[in-house]
């Protein structure tokens, strides 16, 4: 390796890797039980927004349609624990509708190992479906995102409708075991809570290998100009394709983290309006890199906690402010603050980039917009061209 | 097809919406040939250029390529991996790509999902990417964001981009507009590199970076083969005097007592 030639800077974030590491494993020995599964799920959290941004960060594509993919990993997990909480017989909700039998396509997630790999794998072939027809027949921007929208109200509507199957408006709920402990237990929470952590890191580490590999390349280029990648003789669609349907498997993954967590999935989890927010962690926590993602999922869903119990009201107003505020004032996120810090941090930066006409296209609009005009001359013309 | 021939346009139309930009052209390129496409504004050069990359697909016609392959059925991401580059006329750049990384995914190279995933970049691929450098004069901006390149270091980025893939065939679209004399010049003798290896078709307006070239001309004008020869008998042609020259050398006269 060539860790030798490594930069002060390099080193510190290395440094900074770890102790986040160190941190998040050992969450459990100095937070309380209650804090410690509300952690839990942001991390399920965090590991979609990771998903999300290798498809909207990386390629460029917005899906507002996450919400499913998390939300069919969720009732893939919600279905088996349902079934080993009723014990051989019929699940509650199903008795209540009038069924008399467990429905053929239930039986296919009464085994732990297949109920996981479905979580994985329906959310993944969902958007493995979508994607070949969509990207093949260069249906992208905001046509493929409405598209996500639709799919989303199409998946919720057959969860809401179909109660006899599915548990409708009020989901599935009512757990007991996993794999025979008991989910009420401390201590079956603290594994599944470093299950979960683990499950992070590793997705965090596989999106760090995609990025950095020439196929993340190819999928930054596909971003930058998709007609240029196609002549240079890479199919995009194909390229597009892929990363969606791992997103989405991604997603699937963290909606079986999630419901182990959280006891219940019900159509309102995953939804327009949850699809739309794990958009939003993306974009404050800064899209294009993974640490921003994942801490935006993390530190949002904290602050969405903290700041609505106490003022219910005013979350949403704050959030949309937050949102706001990042897409005028930093277009990647809170991430790229420190990335490349822009000049209206630093004063007296900002004047020496003032007077020298800024060599970079960074920085706020109205800096740049400054930048224009000023080309090369003092901010004294600038002024009188102003004037 | 004879030998020697690398491409053989024949026949080609091209309809928009009852429009004919392109009637009948025929279009021929032997192996190594540099050949200028020069005509008035809206003569369909740039789409005669789209059809042979796979952009715009004829209403009829045939374009042969190589081995007897009709290409005009294939997507555009095959035919440039048979061997068809293609410049367009604004430089397109990854320009949130560095300028190496740029060069990086432009060269020849497997292009499955698989091949990308594991690809590393070996010290001979690093050589003649560090050496493309040094040909285009980026040498020293290999860390460069692309996007804040100027417009001609744009230009021969993409043109570096091109010669990476290592095509057989070189579509370039008005490779000097825009650019400053120096520049101009420069593009020049990357262009006479370049056409020592590789068939190259120009589409150009500058008639004065033309006449550098001792080199085959085909002019077009309406979508139709107008002429087809050296620069000194294109400029001896009447026809083509009346319909481009012609004109040129009004503009030109307008422009300098302006």
């Amino acid at each position: 390796m060539a860790w030798r030639q490594w930069t002060p800077r390099q080193w510190w974030i290395l440094g900074g890797y770890a102790v986040a590491t160190a941190v998040l494993f050992a969450a459990p020995l100095f937070v309380s039980d209650f804090r410690l599964n509300l952690l839990a799920k942001f991390l399920a959290f965090a590991i979609v927004a990771l998903g999300l941004d290798l498809i909207w960060g990386y390629t460029g594509i917005l899906s507002l349609g996450h919400g499913i993919f998390f939300g069919l990993g969720a009732y893939a997990m919600a279905m088996y624990l349902k079934l080993e909480a009723s014990g051989g017989k019929l699940p509650d909700f199903m008795s209540w509708s009038g069924l008399k039998e467990l429905p053929l396509f239930w039986k296919l997630f009464e085994p732990f190992g297949a109920a996981v790999a479905l979580g994985l794998l329906i959310p993944a072939l969902l958007a493995l479906g979508l994607g070949f027809f969509t990207f093949r027949n260069r249906i992208r921007g905001v046509y493929f995102t409405i598209l996500t929208q639709a799919l989303v109200i199409i998946v919720t509507t057959l969860l809401v409708g179909q109660q006899a199957f599915t548990g409708g408006t009020n989901g599935v709920t009512g757990y007991s075991t996993l794999l025979g402990y008991s989910l009420a237990s401390p201590d079956t929470k603290r594994v599944l809570y470093w299950v979960t952590a683990a499950a992070l890191l590793g997705v965090f580490l596989f999106c760090r290998f995609l990025t950095g590999s020439r196929f993340g390349k190819v999928l930054r280029a596909i971003r930058d100009g998709e007609n240029r990648v196609r002549f240079i003789g890479y199919n995009p669609a194909l390229y597009q394709t892929v990363i969606f349907t791992v997103s989405a498997g991604i997603a699937g993954l963290a909606g079986m983290l999630f419901v182990l967590h959280v006891g219940i999935i019900s159509p309102s989890m995953l939804g327009i309006v949850p699809s739309i927010e794990m958009v939003l962690w993306v974009a404050i926590g800064g899209r294009g890199t993974l640490i921003g993602a994942a801490l935006g999922a993390i530190l949002m869903n904290w602050a969405k906690s903290e700041f609505s119990t106490a003022y219910p009201e005013g979350w949403l107003f704050f959030m949309g402010a937050l949102f706001v505020i990042v897409v005028v004032f930093l277009p990647k996120g809170v991430a790229g603050l420190f990335q490349s810090p822009p000049p209206w941090l630093n004063p007296g930066k900002l004047l020496d980039r003032v007077r020298n006409g800024g060599s970079g296209t960074r920085g706020g609009p109205l800096l740049r917009l400054l930048r224009k005009k000023d080309n090369g001359k003092s901010i004294q013309s600038v002024r009188r061209q102003a004037e | 097809m004879s030998q020697n021939e690398i491409l053989q346009c024949r026949d080609v139309t091209v309809e928009f919406d009852g429009f004919k930009a392109v009637q009948g052209m025929n279009l021929d390129l032997h192996k190594g040939e540099l050949r200028f496409l020069i005509g008035p504004n809206g003569a369909g050069k740039t789409t005669m250029l789209d059809v042979i990359c796979g952009k715009v697909k004829p209403s009829s016609g045939r374009v042969t390529f190589g081995e007897k392959v009709d290409i005009t059925k294939k997507p555009e991401h095959q035919i440039a991996e048979m061997g068809i580059g293609r410049k367009f006329q604004a430089p397109s750049i990854f320009s949130s790509m560095t300028v190496l990384e740029n060069l990086e995914i432009a060269m020849r190279q497997k292009r499955s999902v698989a091949a990308t995933l594991f690809a590393r970049l070996s010290s001979e691929a690093k050589d003649r990417l560090h050496h493309q450098l040094d040909m285009i004069g980026l040498g020293d901006k290999s860390g460069h964001r692309a996007g804040g390149l100027s417009h001609g270091e744009k230009q021969w980025l993409e043109i570096g981009m091109m010669l990476l893939q290592e095509p057989e065939v070189l579509l370039l679209d008005e490779p000097v507009a825009g650019m400053t004399d120096k520049e101009t010049d420069k593009t020049g003798e990357l262009l006479h590199e370049i056409a020592l290896k590789r068939s190259v078709v120009v589409v150009e307006h500058d008639m004065e970076f033309v006449r550098n070239f001792a080199s085959k001309v085909t002019v077009m004008h309406e979508g139709k083969l107008l002429k087809e020869g050296s620069m000194e008998d294109v400029q001896g042609d009447e026809r083509v005097a009346e319909v481009y020259l012609g004109k040129r050398r009004d503009d030109y006269a307008s422009r300098s007592t302006a």
